[in-house]
């Protein structure tokens, strides 16, 4: 017997339809297309951009063995800065920044909440090139704004984007994505029902004491959520090469900057899409365990 | 009108049974209502009757026809649910009239009829404002407007009245229960509250784990429950059940429980059947007890636990043993000072026998 | 007393150390304050004297600086319709229908639009967009962006969806409306809120972007702003600063209205779960 629901299963087929062509051309076929690409050694010009010729894993011995150890310019210098990058932007920078900021918020007065809300909204809003150039600016030798400050302060100037590449990108990246991690803990922590804090108080506890003992523990699952997503965009973000373009020397090369150069500027695109094909996978790990994690905490929905 | 007839219905979601092998019929002009506490299938079995369910197997008829695979839209039916479904975007008007708008009606014809129905509901008034501008009692009013707004052969009730606070529930009862008397519509009423089945039902299908247990007019459910469960759902406070062992002495049933003495009955063959296995349940309503004076048939005795004076009537309870209570329900407006250990009686005509297997014994008389 | 002396303590200094992280972040973004309003602005902090629009005149007179906030506008609105579209449609069936499998459906769709992320597709979607001979249009834009927000966008509305009670529809239904009736009267003005989610959403993602109309794109006239504003940089590699600022100011103007439309109507929260 027919079921009766508030949209039939070809109804339904119908409306999934449009999505289901677009998500299926430019997110599912790209997929097995960069799996197909990274055997073959395609390239831009020659002989091999219309015939490219099926080399197997060559591709990937390439990236783990060029003979260079891991010097920039090399896959497995990327790898590794990428790594570091994620640790320290994301990790240590955002999602202990956002902590912070989330618990602070919950307890100053509305005109500060609203202007540092603001402020760190503002910096992860802000479409990507025109914070580029900011930063840019703020950090230049001669005239930038951190120089300066660093004169009335007394303190030493430094050439920044060229002494500091690697941390240069660590600091920009923190404060261009804390804004998530605040607004998700920020969120989470509004969620706790308040009396859970007034019997705190009542009981004598402090600031910390109530961050610790309450706050944190109801709040784990959404740090779980947050450090898992923050890892991903940041293991994938392109932002710093609005910055320093990958330099100087390469210093600042991580993976996805890595990928456009050698696809995009030494147009081994077989070589590009192997580095593709690593980054899907460890992007796969994380997805996985993402949802993993997500669908434990959310009890099963009814069959129906 | 038209009446409503569930013919062998189940009705499965996955491995859960909401409905087992239901047979139900609901006379033409009758209000009846569906009584259960939360998951017996009450609100299922409703939506099974204005389509938004398919039952798993068995046929569904409103008057003669087959309605079992119809749609919702052709079945001819109004419903009332339980959140309202007011649409947040439309005013009172023309969520009111929607049911015509779909129908073809002109703006102006929808408009004023549901004007006409508003002032009925006393709610005419506030035609122009948005859902959300009224109170939880207009808004209850106007999902009933929308209902009452086109002719239908049956109205449905998903637990109208539980969103209301307590005041305006008695209120919106009594103005359905006036409704019902006016207009003489088949209704289906799902509720959990066994007072409001009791003051709007004709008839009140008692439900429990998917199954009518009883089916019957309000004072016979009450007189006469055809189990321990109905017993207990139907009534406020609920009927003091006592566990007995049971025997038949000298062609008299006796009763045996600690705190409780019960005369002599007299003994019928169904009394008989239910005693073979040594154990019955004894039943006496709360408002059928009094303190003991001498002037009763039977006894039962216990700790003083609770005693709460409501003003017109005070309710006391009994620890009888350390894990049963009773509770008798006194009219009075005096304060009662009662001793650390009370008796309370009772007369044999208001005892209720339940067997085993928690069904009604029937007593000498019925 | 001592213990509410403690008190206000402690409040003093969070409100001081929230304050300065405040202030901090806004320290990069303080030069972009004087700067488009100062002719004669370089990379250093300086008060514009005087403060004047020349700047702003000058970018206006640039056609190929125009053109590239007219290029970013075609391929943000025309994204922005193409994710609203199928993501409403996508969405209400993942919520409502009976069709088969539709939550694994969800769980794939999320997977692989986690996993085929820019950095790692720009490959195959560069070779797959010659190859069908879309290479330096506005459609290759606007596709490639569709198909990359739509999981996310289809995620949103979804849950959005979910959370709206089925009785709207099917009282819709019990007073006679069919399922076309009561998804135009009833599902679709009432879903409206979170479609508007998703437009700004996709909207904000879009305009902001860089790689992939880096990528697909070679022609000038159909660079978007995002791209176009490296090419204000003198033959000799430096920023023409003036212009720079003026425009980069003028680019980020659709993005602050949106966003403060979106905080006064939603609320901040709202920005929580919609940027990836």
């Amino acid at each position: 017997m027919k079921r009766f629901s508030l949209l039939s299963a070809r109804a339904g087929a119908t409306f999934m339809s449009p999505a289901g062509l677009l998500v299926g051309a430019f997110v599912i076929v790209p997929f097995f297309w960069v799996i197909f690409v990274s055997f073959t050694n395609r390239s831009l010009l020659g002989p091999t951009a219309l015939n490219p010729d099926f080399v197997w894993f060559q591709n990937y011995i390439e990236l783990f063995t060029s003979g260079r150890g891991v010097e920039p310019g090399t896959f497995g210098f990327s790898l590794i800065l990428t790594v570091q990058f994620v640790l320290f932007s994301a990790l240590i920078g955002q999602a202990l920044l956002g902590l912070l900021l989330a618990w602070l918020l919950q307890q100053v007065p509305k005109s500060v909440k609203g202007f540092t809300e603001t402020m760190v909204i503002g910096a992860w809003i802000l479409p990507e090139v025109v914070i580029g150039f900011a930063w840019f600016a703020f950090l230049d030798y001669d005239n930038g704004t951190l120089n300066g400050i660093l004169d009335a302060l007394g303190l030493p100037r430094g050439d920044w984007l060229l002494d500091y590449p690697f941390w240069v990108i660590v600091v920009f990246n923190t404060w261009r994505g804390t804004a998530f991690s605040m607004m998700l803990f920020n969120s989470a922590f509004a969620s706790i029902p308040p009396s859970y804090f007034q019997a705190a108080d009542v009981a004598g506890a402090s600031s910390w004491q109530k961050f610790r003992d309450i706050g944190l523990p109801l709040i784990r699952g959404h740090v779980v959520t947050d450090l898992i997503l923050i890892t991903m965009w940041t293991f994938n973000v392109f932002t710093p090469f609005l910055l320093t373009r990958g330099g100087p020397g390469g210093q600042t090369e991580v993976l996805s900057i890595y990928t456009y150069r050698v696809a995009f500027r030494d147009f081994d695109f077989g070589k590009g899409a192997a580095v593709g094909v690593v980054v899907m996978l460890i992007n796969l790990a994380f997805a996985l365990f993402y949802l993993w994690v997500a669908r434990k905490r959310t009890p099963r929905k009814e069959a129906t | 009108m038209a009446s409503v007839t569930f013919e062998k219905i189940t009705k499965r979601f996955g491995s859960f049974t909401a409905c087992e092998n239901l047979d139900l019929e609901i006379r033409d002009g009758e209000f009846v209502c569906l009584l259960g506490p939360s998951g017996c299938g009450k609100t299922t079995t409703l939506r099974m009757m204005a389509g938004l369910e398919t039952p798993t197997s068995g046929r569904v008829l409103i008057g003669d026809r087959d309605v079992t695979a119809v749609h919702p839209k052709d079945r001819k039916i109004a419903m009332v649910f339980q959140d309202y479904a007011l649409y947040p975007h439309m005013n009172l008007a023309d969520n009111i009239s929607y049911p015509l708008k779909v129908r073809g009606e002109s703006r102006e014809a929808r408009h004023a009829e549901a004007r006409r129905v508003g002032d009925v509901l006393q709610i005419g008034h506030l035609m122009e404002r948005m859902p959300a501008q009224i109170s939880g009692g207009q808004q209850q009013r106007t999902s009933l407007a929308r209902a009452l707004v086109t002719p239908s052969e049956v109205y449905l009730f998903d637990e109208p009245l539980s969103n209301l606070d307590a005041k305006l529930r008695l209120d919106a009862r009594g103005f359905l229960n006036h409704l019902q008397r006016d207009l003489g519509i088949t209704a289906v009423y799902v509720t959990h509250d066994q007072a409001e089945a009791m003051a709007l039902a004709t008839r009140i299908a008692v439900m429990d784990r998917g199954r009518i247990v009883h089916y019957a007019p309000p004072l016979e459910i009450y007189h006469r429950p055809a189990t321990t469960f109905v017993a207990s759902f139907v009534g406020n406070p609920p009927m003091n059940l006592i566990d007995c062992t049971a025997r038949i002495e000298g062609g008299a049933l006796v009763l045996e429980a600690e705190g409780l003495t019960v005369p002599k009955l007299p003994v019928t063959p169904a009394i008989e059947a239910a005693a073979a296995e040594g154990k019955m349940t004894f039943g006496v309503r709360p408002e059928h007890l009094w303190i003991a004076d001498g002037s009763e048939a039977g006894q039962i005795a216990g700790e003083l636990f609770a005693n709460e004076n409501m003003g017109p009537e005070s309710l006391v309870t009994l620890a009888r043993t350390k894990d049963s209570r009773l509770t008798a329900r006194l009219f009075t407006d005096e304060p009662l000072n009662l001793p650390e250990t009370t008796r309370l009686g009772f007369a044999t005509t208001h005892v209720h026998l339940f067997g085993p297997d928690g069904v009604r014994v029937p007593g000498v008389d019925e | 007393m001592g213990r509410f002396a403690h008190l206000h303590f402690s409040r003093v200094g969070f409100t001081a150390l929230t304050a300065l992280i405040g202030a901090i972040f806004a320290l990069p973004l303080v030069w972009f304050l004087f700067a488009p309003f100062n002719p004669r602005a370089e990379l250093g902090l300086a008060i514009p004297r005087p403060f004047s629009f020349s700047n702003f005149g000058t970018v206006l007179e640039n056609d190929f600086a125009i053109r590239a906030l007219l290029n970013s506008l075609i391929q943000s609105v025309g994204g922005v319709v193409c994710v609203a579209f199928a993501a409403t449609l996508a969405s209400y069936a993942l919520s409502r229908s009976s069709l088969p499998g539709k939550g694994a459906v969800t769980y794939v769709l999320l997977l692989f639009s986690s996993v085929v992320s820019g950095s790692a597709a720009m490959v195959p979607i560069f070779l797959m967009i010659s190859r069908v001979g879309l290479i330096d249009t506005h459609l290759a834009v606007i596709f490639v962006f569709a198909g990359g927000l739509l999981p996310t966008a289809m995620f949103i509305l979804r849950d959005f969806i979910d959370g709206i009670p089925r009785s709207y529809e099917e009282s819709a239904m019990v007073a006679g409306a069919s399922p076309t009736q009561a998804f135009f009267d009833v599902a679709l003005p009432v879903i409206r809120p979170g479609v508007v989610v998703v437009v700004v959403w996709a909207f904000v993602n879009i305009w902001g972007s860089f790689l992939i109309p880096f990528i697909l794109l070679r022609s000038a006239e159909k660079m978007p702003a995002s791209v176009a504003i490296y090419s204000f940089y003198s033959e000799a590699g430096t920023p023409i600063v003036t212009l720079l600022a003026a425009y980069a100011l003028l680019y980020s103007i659709p993005v602050v209205v949106l966003y403060l439309f979106v905080s006064w109507k939603f609320g901040f929260r709202f920005f929580g779960g919609i940027k990836a």
